[in-house]
């Protein structure tokens, strides 16, 4: 119990508040992110409307392999996340720290996966130009779409597997103890991310092959 | 220049607009007199130290007042957006047989082209008395049309049309220039427009260099791009016939059903894929690049004069009207 | 379970000590994260960014005198206007009330020890600078000249200036922005004072947390539309190119979606200030306290729904435009009745005439003005005439910077005995409000007219039929320039000759005020607690005799 202590910051008076207050803050910054991601997909879902047939064939020529794995591995590092989190809870502290790592890894082969995927599309010249393959032009708006939303998540995903390799490292040196509120703050991050790919799946992989 | 070529009020809606404005001037007026004049008031009556007895003002009254000053301001306010919603309605659709005029932007200049075939650089004539419609468009970045005397001010889109309309009830001089900052000379991009008497304005079209109107140049561009061999209603190849489409709803190949106005036609021409009408195959090509602005215009045109009374048959290939290319 | 309750104990040696005199290095103020430091941090750093902004429109005034321009190119001339625009809009107004007194005053006044997140409000202050300080280079090393709109397809496709480099500071200011709106939401929710019950929070606390609101939301679409020109610009993407479907409309809903909250971002937290220095001037209880926070809800709320009333001439549908037109005069109400609360705060009162109160009054004027000119562009036809005109200049400044910046000037005079421990030169601080309330409506009043008469924004060349409009209007600059400079060297002056101050100057009510000026590394030398309603400024039904400041009881008092 000697690690409460070192885990409660200043200005709190009691970790039960900050570990409130770390959520609350975790949650507003989250619903900033959705407002971020709210503005590209209302994009999308306009030029959508005014394009669906371009948009149709221009979703066919997605990875859905690739995707589809990568679905699989993030539904499957935010299940480890949540195993993270309700150990650090109840001071688990080796069990936290095993599935920290499988989350990062997770992470990590994501981002693998996607390099492997835009080589396959950049194989084909799906980047939006003066060659690009197919027609009619809006097909390039679909495109564009997808390197933008993808990149954005990319960048998100690599930040948060930046957070948690931190986290790791903060809780194996013993620097900070885990049952304070950092590992609600990634976990509730982690997720989000993940979910942001839920959206993205369906739009870019399977609406055009409905 | 003088500042009558602004602040004339050159059509019975810039009146409107006018009076709109002063209302809201006396409305704001007495707003800012009774707050200022509160202050004022009590600042003498309560300056520190004054002798003036401060009572407590009851919960009851403090509330009353609060809810007072809160519905009075509402309802003056919707008052003020009725006024300004029918005002702004005046201006809802243009009437159906109005003169059209076609108006290309681009940096740093105007373009006019009139129904005649007229065309006219930073310098518009329109005769007074007479509906007008603007159809505009731009070849570059976003300009705006901002015709003062008139009141009036519509952003020009690339791509796309956007339109203006006016009756003018009085001739002159007046200044129009563009409202939209669209780079380094947006400051001169302006011109001249001279609104005359619809005799005048015959006049001055008929002196103007021979030229085909523009549904005429439209019959021939129409021939020589080659539109002509699958449009026609012999044609062999399975395409809509364009007699009678302009101002008629069309079903999509996608589903939605779409007015055949001119940005519908534009769309046709430039993206052919999204505007296929339902039941016709996909073999229109797309013209994009291969047809300059002015082109377009001419050739939309000549599609809605098959639908608008003048009607002509297909033409047979003039030698003399060669497709012109837009200038600028 | 681990959640052991500890009572909040601040270290031994910061007891009594000024947060000024917790280390003298400049390293000590550079690594804080002491919220009282980070404000002046940002005080400075915005001060500076004001100067630069204010030189570039200074010349641009200049320049205005003569309708053929009398020493720039029409390049220099729009990179100018460009430069101000967004040095003003996001490197000055929208951090400045929240991020300075905001960041100083708002914990103290809820009775809290530090901002939920101390090195997050730190972290806010760097990208503020690092982002900040990178725009302005690229301003400067060539400039950007799209205006501070960066409408597409002019700024993806035809501009020959950095856009990019200015996009990219301007992003990154808005995580600051972001963060900050975060930390300010989690320290009034969880950090008040006991006692301290939402409907006793001081209206510049509401302020705070409507505008933080705004702030989280809202700065996002704002982001993702300059990373969208950017991807055009720079990958090539279509996003808004027309040729492909895209839409350049599209880019202009986004950025209003951001940029009309931002005007709130803007004012609320000026009518945040003007509450406190109405209230502790005119001696007397804010009129209608719940109608002021109720009203301040509406505007964030509704302040999301009105963006479209930027595009009236834009191409978007009639209907639209009459939904717009509606929602906005809508809008228009609860600011009328903040304008009425405030008049009749004054109302029975014992008013003094000090300076933050002549500011105060500044802001009550030209607000009214800016509001009801705000009117005529809600109004569809005027708006069609006038938009994109000096009359929606005029329209905004007064509003958004003769608002604000008399509001920042009233909070700056009002706070700085508390911030600084000093007493300012009362003559010249009044001198100075009176100067910029007159060089403000002798700049501005010109615009409404020539913008009415029909001359356009962003101009360089002008019809000369304006020369007359525009030299007064540059005459005005003059006298408002010196309005600004005056409180740059009687404040300064103050710091190192001004009187000691004492706790409570004003004898104000606020927490803030009961602690030793300047406060505490952690602000209360014991915790606060709160027993009353705020601005109990004297017992209602005694006469002017017995009503004396002293009388103030404090909202609340050390344990």
């Amino acid at each position: 119990m000697s690690d409460t202590a070192g885990a409660l910051q200043h200005p709190w008076p009691n970790l039960r508040l900050q570990r409130e207050g770390v959520g609350l803050g975790m949650w507003l910054f989250l619903a900033s992110e959705v407002l971020f991601f709210g503005a590209l997909f209302v994009g999308f879902a306009v030029y959508r409307s005014f394009n669906e047939d371009a948009f149709r064939i221009a979703g066919a020529h997605t990875e859905i392999v690739y995707g589809s794995i990568n679905t699989a591995l993030l539904l499957t590092s935010s299940l480890t996340m949540t195993v993270a989190l309700r150990a650090a809870t109840t001071n688990m502290r080796d069990l936290t720290l095993v599935c920290l790592a499988v989350t990062a890894a997770l992470g990590v082969a994501f981002l693998i996966c996607k390099g492997l995927e835009y080589r396959e599309d950049l194989k084909e010249h799906l980047f939006p130009g003066p060659h690009f393959p197919l027609s009619p032009p809006a097909t390039q708006m679909f495109w564009g779409f997808y390197w933008i939303m993808t990149a954005i998540h990319a960048v998100h995903l690599t930040g948060g597997i930046a957070v948690v390799t931190v986290v790791f490292v903060l809780f194996k040196r013993r620097i900070i103890p885990v049952q304070g509120s950092t590992m609600e703050g990634v976990a509730i991050y982690w997720h989000f991310v993940d979910s942001v790919w839920l959206v993205l799946y369906p739009l870019i992989y399977l609406a055009g092959r409905s | 220049m003088n500042i009558s070529q602004f602040t004339t009020e050159a059509s019975k809606y810039a009146v409107h607009v006018d009076d709109l404005f002063y209302l809201l001037s006396i409305v704001s007026g007495i707003i800012v007199l009774l707050v200022s004049g509160a202050i004022v008031v009590f600042f003498a009556l309560y300056y520190r130290g004054s002798p003036t007895p401060r009572g407590l003002l009851p919960e009851r009254k403090s509330r009353e007042i609060e809810i007072g000053w809160t519905v009075a301001t509402l309802f003056s306010f919707l008052f003020i957006f009725w006024w300004a919603a029918s005002v702004e309605l005046l201006q809802d659709s243009p009437p159906k047989d109005a003169l059209e005029i076609h108006v290309v932007a681009k940096q740093w200049m105007w373009r006019f082209q009139h129904p005649s075939g007229a065309r006219e650089i930073d310098e518009l004539h329109v005769p007074a008395f007479t509906d007008i419609r603007l159809a505009m468009t731009s070849q570059d970045v976003i300009h705006d049309l901002y015709l003062p005397a008139l009141r009036l001010k519509q952003d020009i889109l690339p791509d796309r049309y956007t339109y203006e309309w006016f009756n003018a009830d009085k001739t002159g001089v007046f200044h129009f220039t563009c409202a939209e900052f669209c780079g380094t000379d947006h400051s001169v991009m302006a011109g001249t427009m001279y609104i005359v008497t619809p005799q005048e304005y015959a006049r001055w079209t008929a002196a103007q260099p021979e030229a085909d109107d523009l549904a005429h140049q439209g019959a021939a561009l129409f021939h020589s791009l080659g539109c002509s061999g699958c449009h026609t209603p012999g044609s062999t190849v399975h395409a809509p016939d364009l007699h009678g489409v302009y101002g008629r709803v069309v079903h999509l190949a996608g589903g939605q059903t779409r007015t055949a106005d001119e940005a519908y036609l534009r769309d046709c021409i430039l993206v052919p894929d999204s505007t296929r009408v339902e039941g016709y195959p996909p073999i229109m090509p797309n013209f994009t690049g291969s047809v300059q602005e002015g082109q377009i215009v001419a050739l939309i045109a000549y599609i809605k004069s098959l639908t608008t009374g003048q009607d002509r048959e297909t033409p047979t290939a003039s030698p003399k009207s060669s497709p012109q290319s837009s200038g600028g | 379970m681990t959640d052991a309750t500890l009572p909040f104990v601040p270290p031994l040696d910061s007891y009594g000590e000024s947060y000024l005199d917790d280390g003298h290095t400049v390293m000590s103020w550079l690594t804080t994260t002491d919220h009282k430091r980070i404000a002046i941090l940002y005080a400075l750093s915005i001060t500076v960014f004001f100067f630069i902004g204010g030189i570039a429109i200074g010349m641009v005034r200049l320049e205005l005198i003569s309708p053929t321009g009398l020493f720039l190119t029409s390049d220099e001339y729009n990179r100018l206007f460009t430069m101000h625009g967004i040095i003003m809009v996001w490197f000055f107004l929208v951090p400045s009330i929240p991020a300075t007194m905001g960041n100083f005053i708002l914990p103290m006044m809820i009775g809290a020890p530090d901002v939920a997140f101390p090195r997050l409000n730190l972290m806010s202050w760097y990208l503020y600078v690092g982002g900040a300080a990178f725009t302005v280079y690229v301003l400067f090393s060539g400039g950007v000249d799209t205006g501070w709109t960066f409408y597409p397809p002019f700024s993806s496709q035809y501009s020959h200036s950095d856009v990019i480099g200015a996009a990219a500071g301007v992003f990154v200011v808005g995580f600051s922005s972001i963060a900050t709106g975060i930390n300010f939401l989690a320290t009034i929710h969880m950090l008040r004072c006991p006692g301290m019950t939402w409907f006793r929070l001081p209206l510049f606390a509401w302020s705070m947390y409507v505008v933080s609101f705004v702030m989280v939301l809202a700065t996002p679409v704002l982001a993702m539309s300059l990373l969208l020109i950017s991807a055009e610009r720079y990958f090539g993407l279509p996003i808004f190119d027309p040729s492909a479907g895209g839409d350049p409309l599209l880019f202009q809903h986004l950025f209003w979606f951001y940029s009309h909250p931002a005007v709130y971002i803007m004012i609320l937290p000026a009518m945040g200030v003007v509450s406190e220095v109405f209230a502790c001037f005119a001696r007397r209880r804010v009129f209608g306290y719940a109608f002021m926070v109720y009203s301040m809800m509406t505007i964030g709320v509704i302040g999301f729904m009105v963006w479209g009333h930027h595009m009236f001439v834009a191409g978007q549908s009639q209907l639209a435009n009459l939904v717009f037109s509606f929602l906005s005069f809508i809008v228009a109400v609860p600011s009328a009745i903040k304008v009425f609360n405030w008049t009749g705060t004054l109302y029975r009162g014992h008013i003094g005439f000090e300076a933050p109160m002549i500011y105060a009054l500044g802001f009550l004027g030209l607000f009214t003005i800016g509001g009801l000119t705000g009117l005529f562009l809600a109004s569809v036809p005027i708006d069609i005439a006038t938009t994109d005109s000096y009359f929606v200049v005029a329209h905004f400044h007064t509003i958004m910077v003769g608002g604000s910046v008399s509001a920042f000037m009233a909070g700056i005079h009002y706070w700085w005995p508390k911030i600084t421990g000093k007493l300012y030169n009362e003559f010249w601080a009044q001198f100075a409000a009176i100067t910029m309330f007159l060089g403000f409506n002798v700049t501005f009043l010109p615009q409404f007219i020539m913008g009415w008469l029909g001359m356009p924004r962003r101009y360089h060349y002008y019809p000369a039929v304006f020369q007359v409009w525009h030299v007064l209007s540059s005459g005005g600059a003059v006298i408002l320039a010196t309005a600004y400079l005056m409180p740059l060297v009687y404040l300064t002056w103050s710091l190192f000759y001004g009187e000691k101050a004492g706790d409570n100057p004003w004898h104000a009510t606020g927490l803030e005020w009961q602690t030793p000026s300047p406060p505490p590394r952690t602000n209360f030398l014991r915790p606060p607690r709160v027993d009353v309603d705020p601005y109990d400024y004297h017992d209602f039904g005694r006469s002017a005799e017995t009503g004396d400041e002293a009388q103030a009881r404090p909202q609340g008092e050390p344990t």
